[in-house]
């Protein structure tokens, strides 16, 4: 019998800081962590004084594969002044970053620490199409999916194909997601695309007219995101649209006890729920149109808050394919299974819709480093939740419950956190 | 009976051998694919190997433009797509496979619930041999 889980004290964010993400020949991640690790700073309404962070857990997934870079830890110590304090990185696919934040809520929560600071760090520019392919499928089962040669995209292709089998979508409804993310990421100016699908389609229009190419004569953008010459097949049916790009990146968020969280903002945004589980490669799952990690780490985020799917104002869930987006809010219990593809398309997670779905732009758009995208996740609802988003502030002007949702590879780590503002 | 150790290393000896195996729970009588060491359901470890006949139908797939250097290496690029699928086989079990025989640059022609066979490709030089794990239409 599992028993009903607690934290010891409560935990607050109080500062949250991300690099811009793109892909930056210039800059590499240690130069964005301090981006990131400034921002954060700045954002301490009342001040933090660096020597009163006493502990740090860092995301990452790949750089031993990207940048020949393992043991973060120390480096990032050192980088942000902070030796001879602890930093430990954490590895979680592209969950580490929420794998660092789990394990700072605990050692606060523990009455360890009083002053902790979450994030991660990624660089996968400095690699070929093919190699970063390669190093995110470190992620997958390797003796399993990936001998069978199956990628990353791959997997949610053959994810996508069983859910479209099951339930009567095509890829025109993941088009939805897709407009919709980047609707929301032109107003992002840290996305690594911050313009809209239109936005792209008439540049492209327009490139081809200075070039004296054949003008194309796609009506609208769905017509655009059809043309493969465009927007060319990864793994089918997912096309480049469909992915989320490789980016560089880095975020952080400064945590503390609930108790002392005002003597740095009279806004902090409280942790309420957190929730982690692990799920089986595709051969051994039960089902292949929903992820069997999800719906564990929602229950066990919605137990430990008291609070249900409805309450959720909004969220940031893990967008790396467009299918993923529309799986994930079933499975949060945010939509009943097989309906999620019919609410994208209702226009009930636009920013003015009923239940935002990544106001960031999401992984799709706002770029997915992979190590740093959980706690960038956070930034978003720390944004929203103090209204601060900007023109992509959602609307709703009592907004007080936000959520993050974060995979780690094909879904075999993932978390649900969610977030208050009193 | 089959004395090799219940293992991932095993299992991919028994591909070289041309043979699909999974494991059987002694305990609880669940049939795995692949084989395992713990039995999910009952905890046990006391698994025997269980041959599986390598027949079954086509559950999901996708057709991949981008893969990994191992498939780059076989002549796979954006051009010329593969197959990879996830096989339900007849002892109810499920596996992931490449699926060969199919048309890739027309994935709509290819039908979910179409029956498969086994078949292994051997691939590489003497002494560094690996076996792949396919399905083709019967």
């Amino acid at each position: 019998m599992q028993k009903r889980r607690k934290l010891g004290r409560g935990v607050a964010i109080v500062g949250a800081g991300m690099s811009k993400f793109g892909l930056f020949k210039d800059k590499d991640a240690r130069d964005l962590l301090v981006e990131a690790y400034d921002e954060m700073l700045s954002s301490v309404d009342k001040g933090v004084d660096p020597n009163d962070i006493e502990a740090m857990w860092m995301g990452n997934f790949t750089s031993d594969f990207y940048v020949h870079q393992g043991h973060w830890g120390p480096i990032v110590a050192d980088l942000l002044g902070h030796v001879p304090k602890p930093v430990t990185r954490t590895e979680g696919a592209c969950a580490a970053a929420t794998l660092a934040f789990r394990d700072a809520v605990f050692a606060i929560a523990s009455g360890f620490y009083d002053v902790v600071l979450a994030g991660g760090l990624e660089e996968m520019s400095k690699v070929t199409t093919e190699e970063a392919t390669e190093g995110l499928a470190l992620a997958l089962d390797g003796q399993y999916e990936g001998i069978a040669g199956f990628t990353f995209p791959g997997v949610f292709a053959a994810t996508a194909k069983a859910y479209f089998e099951k339930y009567g979508a095509t890829h025109e409804h993941l088009m939805n997601v897709t407009i919709k993310s980047h609707n929301n990421a032109r107003f992002n100016p840290k996305a690594q695309f911050n313009a809209s699908v239109r936005d792209i389609m008439n540049s492209r229009i327009e490139r081809a007219k200075k070039r004296g190419d054949p003008v194309p004569t796609w009506k609208d953008e769905r017509e655009f995101l059809r043309d493969l010459n465009f927007n060319p097949m990864v793994a089918w049916p997912l096309q480049v649209f469909d992915c989320c790009p490789i980016s560089d990146g880095a975020s952080c968020i400064l945590l503390v006890a609930e108790e002392i969280a005002r003597n740095f903002t009279d806004n902090p945004i409280y942790v309420i729920g957190m929730g982690q589980g692990s799920g089986r490669p595709l051969h051994t799952k039960e089902d292949l149109t929903y992820f069997e990690a999800n719906r564990y780490a929602a229950k066990e985020a919605y137990e430990l808050s008291g609070i249900k799917p409805e309450d959720i104002q909004f969220a940031e869930v893990h967008d790396c394919f467009s299918i993923a987006e529309i799986i994930h809010i079933e499975d949060l219990g945010f939509f009943k299974p097989g309906e999620g593809y019919k609410a994208v398309e209702e226009g009930l997670t636009r920013l003015d819709g009923p239940k935002p779905i990544n106001t960031s732009g999401g992984l799709k758009c706002k770029g997915h480093p992979v190590g740093a995208t959980g706690t960038a996740q956070m930034y978003e609802v720390w944004k929203q939740l103090r209204g601060e988003a900007g023109e992509r502030q959602i609307p709703n002007k009592n907004l007080r419950i936000g959520a993050t949702h974060n995979l780690g590879g094909t879904g075999g780590t993932c978390t649900l956190s969610i977030f208050e503002r009193r | 009976m089959e004395e090799r150790p219940i293992s991932t290393i095993s299992f991919h000896q028994f591909l070289n051998e041309e043979k699909l195996m999974g494991s059987k729970c002694k305990k609880c009588g669940t049939l795995f694919s692949p084989p395992r060491p713990i039995c999910f359901k009952c905890f046990s470890r006391e698994m025997e190997w269980a041959e599986l006949k390598g027949k079954g139908k086509l559950l999901t797939f996708t057709c991949i433009y981008v893969g990994p250097p191992w498939m780059i290496a076989e002549g796979y690029d954006r051009k010329h797509p593969y197959c990879s699928g996830v096989v339900e086989l007849e002892e109810g079990v499920r596996i992931d496979a490449r699926i060969e025989g199919v048309d890739a640059t027309n994935p709509e022609a290819i039908k979910i619930g179409t029956p498969l066979t086994a078949e292994f490709l051997h691939r590489g030089e003497e002494g560094r041999m690996k076996t792949f794990l396919a399905f083709k239409p019967l």
